[in-house]
């Protein structure tokens, strides 16, 4: 099983440097893993943790952060907030038993395609070291509960009131 | 309808402490009005009656039925489907059934560390470590106790629920409100919000309704309500006191930060969102007043619990909902 893990992971990034940098690196032909599935955001602060915890729960086994290096956003400092929420989330993370290496914050230039690259491969090894995530579905894709949660139990396992 | 021609009403309690009972109580002579227009067949805490009576009445004949606490064990999960069959409005009251409460902070560990806590440790008189067993064979027979679930339900994750009433307790007020509301619906001269609806508080944040002055917020330092005397007039959390008003709905009249306590969160997310803990970190990381990650995780230091901060009302019905060692735990 482990040989054949393919990590899931969801990147963040943000369309004035990270985004341009997968980019650089596509056009540049740069080859890097194919885990990371990128969704596009105007800013990294613009990345609410409910992504991350969304992205954890609905099957991910990574989530990689990326954004204009401190001091170099298009929006002046909200990538500093983007770093807060990372730090602050990494804790809470940590005491529901997900490992730091999971979740990461890596700030990316325009001109960065072949970091950006490095990144992502030593993240997807990172990740696949560690195992898939495999956290319950608890609902579905639309939020809505999963049929079983709602099943009534076998008759033997109702208890004797 | 009963013998008098009464609606039925019912209250329960699974996993919780009790003090949703008595924010119901708590209405004061609107009790009367229960009493008035309703017959009351089941509430365990205010009169007897047996889990036999519930299950020999008719599926539906019970017309609002209160249930709080959280899905802890099995008998909770029971109780939580019985009374779904036998009732036609169920309120996931108060927030052990709406969001998992207190109970659900249990969904950080498993059931051995739980047991150990509750059982074995300095505060428990019980040198043989006994611990309990779902069941046990006794001379007289099988004796049974309800199974202990490894991670904490909310009601609206066992069963279909109607209407959601949060807080921690409820607010009288809002129960009142609530309780008079469905007495004019049965009379025909109101109509029931739609399904699925929370009820009993407001749309927006305790920050609205709470009266402390507010200005741009810059923290350097998280304090504890204990370490300062805290100035009486201005926003908590400008003074470094982790308050949950900016992501915890409204509905309360902002009790605690009136008096001087920070808001806990125990209304919940507010419409539309997906996971409470997330909206109120957003908003605490926004307002670190630093650029430079050492001073940052220094400042964040100063929350020693940020699970159990920002999860305290909400950790079963939030998007990861348990912690590896509790959903592992089989």
């Amino acid at each position: 099983m482990a040989d054949t893990f393919e990590p899931i992971i969801i990147g963040f990034t943000c369309n004035w440097c990270s985004y341009r940098a997968a980019d650089l690196a596509g056009t540049a032909r740069v080859k890097y893993a194919p885990n990371v599935r990128l969704i596009r955001l105007m800013c990294s602060g613009r990345l609410d943790p409910t992504f991350v915890l969304k992205a954890l729960a609905g099957g991910a086994d990574g989530v990689l952060i990326t954004g204009c290096h401190p001091g170099e956003c298009h929006y002046l400092e909200q990538n500093y907030k983007a770093m807060r929420r990372f730090y602050l989330l990494q804790r809470t993370l940590a005491q529901l038993g997900i490992e730091p290496q999971r979740v990461k914050l890596v700030w990316a230039s325009a001109a960065e395609g072949v970091k950006l690259a490095q990144e992502i491969n030593n993240m997807v090894e990172e990740v696949r070291a560690l195992g898939p995530l495999r956290w319950p579905a608890w609902a579905n894709a639309d939020g809505s509960l999963l049929a079983e949660e709602h099943a009534e139990p076998a008759a033997n396992e109702e208890v004797k009131a | 309808m009963s013998e008098n021609g009464k609606p039925k009403f019912a209250m329960y309690w699974a996993a919780s402490c009790g003090g949703c009972e008595i924010a119901v109580l708590n209405i004061h002579e609107k009790i009367l009005d229960v009493d008035a227009n309703f017959d009351v067949v089941f509430w365990p805490v205010a009169m007897d009656a047996k889990y036999k009576d519930v299950e020999a009445m008719p599926d539906g004949s019970i017309t609002l039925c209160l249930f709080n606490g959280a899905i802890r064990n099995s008998e909770n999960e029971h109780l939580a489907r019985l009374l779904r069959r036998k009732s036609k409005i169920l309120v996931a009251f108060g927030s052990c059934a709406c969001e998992g409460c207190i109970p659900a902070l249990a969904n950080l560990t498993n059931r051995k560390e739980i047991f150990e806590a509750a059982y074995a440790s300095v505060s428990t008189d019980n040198p043989q470590g006994v611990m309990p067993q779902p069941s046990w064979q006794a001379p007289e027979g099988d004796l049974h106790i309800p199974q202990f679930y490894p991670v904490v339900k909310t009601l609206a994750q066992v069963v279909k629920v109607d209407y959601y009433m949060p807080g921690c307790p409820p607010e009288s007020h809002q129960i009142a409100a609530v309780v008079d509301l469905v007495i004019q619906a049965l009379q025909g001269q109101a109509s029931l919000p739609p399904a699925g609806t929370v009820i009993g508080a407001g749309m927006s944040t305790v920050c609205d309704e709470c009266p402390r002055a507010r200005h741009e917020k810059k923290i350097k330092k998280f304090v504890r309500i204990q370490d300062i005397k805290p100035d009486p007039t201005l926003c908590l959390l400008e003074q470094g006191i982790l308050c949950s008003g900016p992501a915890t709905r409204s509905g309360c009249s902002a009790l605690c930060p009136k008096a001087g306590a920070p808001c806990v969160g125990c209304y919940g997310p507010t419409d539309g969102v997906l996971d409470y803990g997330a909206r109120l970190m957003t908003a605490i990381a926004s307002v670190i007043d630093s650029t430079d990650p050492e001073e940052i995780n220094r400042i964040l230091d100063g929350i020693p619990d940020p699970a159990g901060a920002f999860y305290r009302f909400n950790m079963a019905s939030s998007l990861l909902r348990a912690a590896k060692p509790a959903w592992t735990d089989k």
